[in-house]
């Protein structure tokens, strides 16, 4: 037999331990929110409970917290699209001053660390006397999101044919028309692959929600106090339920591509 | 000239989908030797299998009568040029052209040497400089023939090499490459679906079908006596039809098709009553306004095409179905409408055995003298 | 503020442009641009006893920037993200190769399982580390369990645990621009070297590698940077031995409450960004692979 089978065998292996070195610390907290500990830092297995998920429902403000990173997360994620989407159109298709300029602005969110985007809103909102809170939490993440959204978009843009417009408003659509019913639904799968970038950077935040929360706490920030003493097993359960909701979500997601790969082959 | 690829009860399969069936092929040193068939024949795997990308499943692959299967495509003495060039985008044409010589760590003078020797030979002279996505179809093309015969391989392959060129391009590099195959005298393996690229470009062709070669020999044999029905239909145009052998005399046969009998030159191997098919070339394809002799056949003209130097007449039998007729342009013809007898010399005529012994109803009704 | 929008007057000047485009030059302007040239400013101001900033300039803060302690950090800093840098493109290569290049339905799967433990909380994930490292953890109980060591391993606040936390949280930056790469990578490029004589530790030198260099380039750019500034990581794993240049500035925004020095720290994290941006560019980089 040709060499190939070895190498096969060996990157199967070396794959098997990025894969669990990618799952460890998840176990972990999985089967830390079933840990009867009381004591802390809530490290030493003392026994299976499902006590934690019960409490769960007793602590308001972690359920607050969480609540808010949704809020958060879904509002920011709808509108960094939405002016997203229209920026990366509108920069691909006008020409006009400036618009080297807007592109290196959106590069800077990107590239340029986190705490340095937070210090600089935490400045700004203070010196322009914001109150921080929800709304200068969604308006940071807003900002970090909408660059991630224009250059999905834009990838999309770039293979994107101009004279199925032309033959829309040949056919007598207007401009609108020909924006929602073409433009739109043809640059969907970028859209979305930028709407959910956006949504997981945003619910997943902490360096730049720490400088700019006031008393609005997020899950994330919820998590970091909780680490200076040792997270507790509810936080773990949390974490926990909110794993198997998105296992879930990408399950249900996944497997309708699959049912619709399938018809496209038949 | 020996035997340069033998090819020995060569299957392979990938899960259920057996792709070459029990493949026997040998390959003449100094030969041009096409594989042709339609996509998915299993010509590109049998290509494949020579250059070692691919290993067969079972069966014994040799090169200069050494086994290969065992070894890695880098250490056969074959090279590839690819449908896709496959050129390396971030090296420049020189570089690509010195790639195998590179690898093989020849002496920089003399690659230099090499490398401008074998462009001058492929007409790229000043194109070294320039990187694959500057150059043309047809440069890229040279490219890729050059890179590989630049290592002096004792079989080049070459998968549907001509595909991406435009009609005259091909047509013209069809006749580039013959030239320098005679000029090299090395053996090509030559894999395409175009049987007018196979017939111009060959010393022999393969006909692939479903895995199997149908036919190996020469052009002229493969156009002028099919063997099957797939290579009669496969290759150039032609009429064909199943019948009945019902007699056979002084090595002429009438066959009884459906539409009346016709009369074939039959080769020794076929008996009376057995199933077989005539394939008539529309251009050996006759019309006479009488009943001919052997021949049943009452037709309609229908239409007349004009395609350049011939024109093609196509005339409908009482059952509908149709026959190609082709004239030379200028002669004097039968009006649309008009009722003829169409005919053909026996000898023009190829019998074919008819292995799907396909019984149509018709041929129930037809009394056998 | 006015200065800004006078530089973006649309010279085509129509409706759609203002409409498509308005926006967002609105929020990048108010939320990007001034508040970091607010920063610039601010690093050369000073503050008074009450931690008030005074508008006055200064260069003070600057030249505490040379402070030894802070030098250290620095050099720690960049140490630090080096070798996250390396350790993800040595662990995410291989790998990012062998999935890219796995066929049929898998492929998806295999990818889908690297974004997934991504969804859940950085940070608690990090935790999740200090749990299984402590001297109370999993792993020390169970070496301990199996008479392997008598006494628990020192594994956490070392800078060894900073950078495992550091390659932990960025290495899908450094596999999604590979596996990207790879994944573009066409089969007959690699079976052509491979029919022209190369042998594949060849082919890799002389094929694969120059052209997923782009991959590690944009990879190593989303790695590098953020590494400098994830202060939460050093927080949790390091303890406070291995701080990086974000935990500096942290600190100033926080219980230092020198914004002052802390702007200044974050104007030379920004040059910092701007020399790797710039070098990433010479290396051929293109800008529009980050953040897709």
């Amino acid at each position: 037999m040709r060499k190939g089978k070895k190498i096969q065998k060996l990157s199967v292996v070396f794959c098997t331990f990025v894969y669990i070195f990618l799952f460890l610390p998840i176990s972990v907290i999985v089967v830390n929110s079933f840990n009867a500990t009381t004591t802390k830092p809530y490290m030493s297995w003392k026994g299976f409970t499902l006590e934690w998920y019960a409490k769960l429902w007793e602590n308001t403000s972690l359920l607050e917290s969480f609540g808010n990173t949704m809020i958060i997360a879904v509002v920011s994620t709808c509108l960094a699209t939405a002016v997203g989407t229209l920026a990366a159109v509108g920069m691909y298709r006008y020409k006009f001053k400036g618009k080297g300029l807007i592109d290196g602005l959106l590069y800077i969110p990107v590239v340029i660390p986190e705490i340095v985007l937070g210090i600089s809103l935490l400045t700004i909102f203070a010196q322009v006397n914001i109150p921080r809170g929800m709304l200068t939490l969604i308006l940071a993440h807003v900002t970090f999101c909408i660059p991630f959204v224009i250059f999905n978009v834009r990838a999309r843009l770039y293979g994107y044919d101009n004279s199925v417009e032309e033959a829309s408003l040949d056919l007598g659509a207007n401009r609108i028309v020909t924006f929602f019913k073409v433009t739109l639904p043809i640059l969907s799968p970028g859209i979305l692959g930028g709407a959910l970038l956006a949504f997981t950077l945003s619910i997943d935040d902490v360096i730049i929600s720490y400088f700019v929360y006031g008393q609005t706490k997020t899950y994330p920030l919820k998590v970091m106090e909780s680490v200076k003493s040792g997270v507790a097993p509810d936080v773990n359960a949390l974490s926990t339920l909110i794993l198997i909701g998105t296992i879930l979500f990408v399950v249900l997601t996944q497997g309708d591509f699959f049912k619709k790969k399938r018809l496209q082959e038949d | 000239m020996g035997k340069i690829v033998e090819l020995d009860g060569v299957n392979k399969v990938y899960g259920s989908n057996h792709v070459v069936k029990d493949l026997n092929l040998y390959v003449e040193e100094g030969e041009f030797l096409t594989l042709l068939g339609s996509s998915g024949c299993g010509k590109t795997t049998t290509l494949r299998m020579i250059a070692g990308f691919e290993e067969p499943t079972t069966g014994s692959i040799k090169v200069e009568g050494d086994s290969v299967e065992e070894k890695e495509p880098f250490e056969r003495n074959v090279n590839t040029v690819f449908q896709s060039y496959a050129l390396f985008p971030h090296m420049t044409i020189f570089d690509n052209i010195a790639y195998g010589l590179k690898i093989k760590k020849v002496k920089k003078e003399e690659i230099k040497e090499r490398v401008l020797a074998m462009m001058d030979l492929v007409q790229l002279n000043g194109f070294e400089k320039r990187y694959p996505s500057q150059l043309s179809g047809g440069q890229k093309q040279r490219v890729a023939i050059a890179r590989a015969l630049i290592n002096r391989p004792k079989v080049l392959l070459l998968d549907e090499p001509l595909g991406a060129l435009d009609l005259k391009l091909r047509k013209q590099m069809q006749l580039e490459l013959k030239r320098l195959q005679k000029k090299l005298n090395i053996t090509f393996i030559y894999v395409t679906h175009d049987q007018e690229e196979a017939l111009t470009m060959s010393d022999r062709i393969a006909v692939m079908h479903d895995g199997v070669i149908d036919q190996l020999a020469t052009p002229t044999e493969i156009y002028e006596h099919p063997k099957t029905k797939f290579v009669a239909t496969f290759i150039g145009e032609t009429n064909i039809y199943d019948g009945c052998v019902t007699s056979i005399k002084d090595g002429i046969a009438n066959v009884t098709l459906e539409n009346g009998v016709v009369s074939v030159a039959c080769p020794e191997d076929f008996s009376i009553l057995e199933y077989a098919s005539v394939s008539v070339r529309p251009e050996k394809m006759r019309f006479s306004s009488e009943p001919v002799e052997g021949f049943g056949l009452i037709a309609q003209v229908k239409d007349y095409v004009y395609v350049g130097s011939v024109l093609k007449c196509i005339v409908s039998l009482p059952n509908g179905n149709e026959l190609k007729i082709e004239r030379l342009a200028g002669q004097e013809l039968p009006k649309i409408g008009s009722k003829c007898y169409p005919y053909w010399e026996p000898s023009d005529a190829v019998l074919i055995h008819n292995e799907s012994h396909y019984i149509f109803e018709a041929l129930n009704s037809i009394k056998l003298a | 503020m006015s200065g800004k929008k006078k530089s973006l007057e649309f010279s085509s000047n129509t409706l759609p442009a203002m409409v498509t485009v308005g926006p967002v030059v609105v929020i990048m302007t108010l939320l990007i641009a001034i508040p970091l040239i607010f920063v610039a400013v601010m690093s050369f101001c000073s503050i008074d006893e009450f931690y008030n900033i005074q508008f006055q300039f200064t260069a003070d803060n600057y030249l505490r920037l040379a402070n030894p302690d802070y030098v250290k950090i620095y050099v720690q800093s960049l140490f630090i993200a080096f070798f996250t840098t390396l350790l993800c493109i040595l662990i995410g290569y291989p790998f990012s190769f062998v999935i890219a290049r796995v066929k049929g339905k898998y492929k998806k799967i295999l990818y889908m399982l690297v974004i997934i433990p991504f969804w859940t909380n950085s940070l608690i994930r990090i935790y999740g580390w200090r749990s299984f490292l402590g001297t109370s953890g999993w792993l020390n109980s169970f070496l301990m369990k199996v008479h392997l060591i008598q006494e628990p391993l020192d594994l956490l606040y070392k800078n060894g645990t900073t950078i495992l936390g550091m390659v932990y949280c960025l290495i899908p930056f450094m596999i999604l621009p590979l596996y990207t790469a790879i994944e573009k990578l066409d089969d007959s490029l690699l079976e052509a070297s491979s029919d022209l004589g190369a042998h594949p530790a060849k082919t890799f030198v002389n094929v694969v590698l120059p052209l997923t260099a782009g991959g590690i380039f944009s990879g190593s750019l989303m790695v590098f940077i953020p590494c400098l500034g994830y202060f939460f990581v050093s927080d949790i794993l390091g303890g406070g031995n291995s701080d990086v240049i974000g935990n500096l500035i942290e600190r100033q925004f926080q219980s230092g409450n020198n914004w002052p020095l802390g702007a200044a720290l974050s104007i030379v994290l920004i040059l910092v960004t701007l020399i790797i941006v710039k070098i990433y560019q010479r290396l051929g980089g293109d800008m529009d692979a980050l953040g897709v």
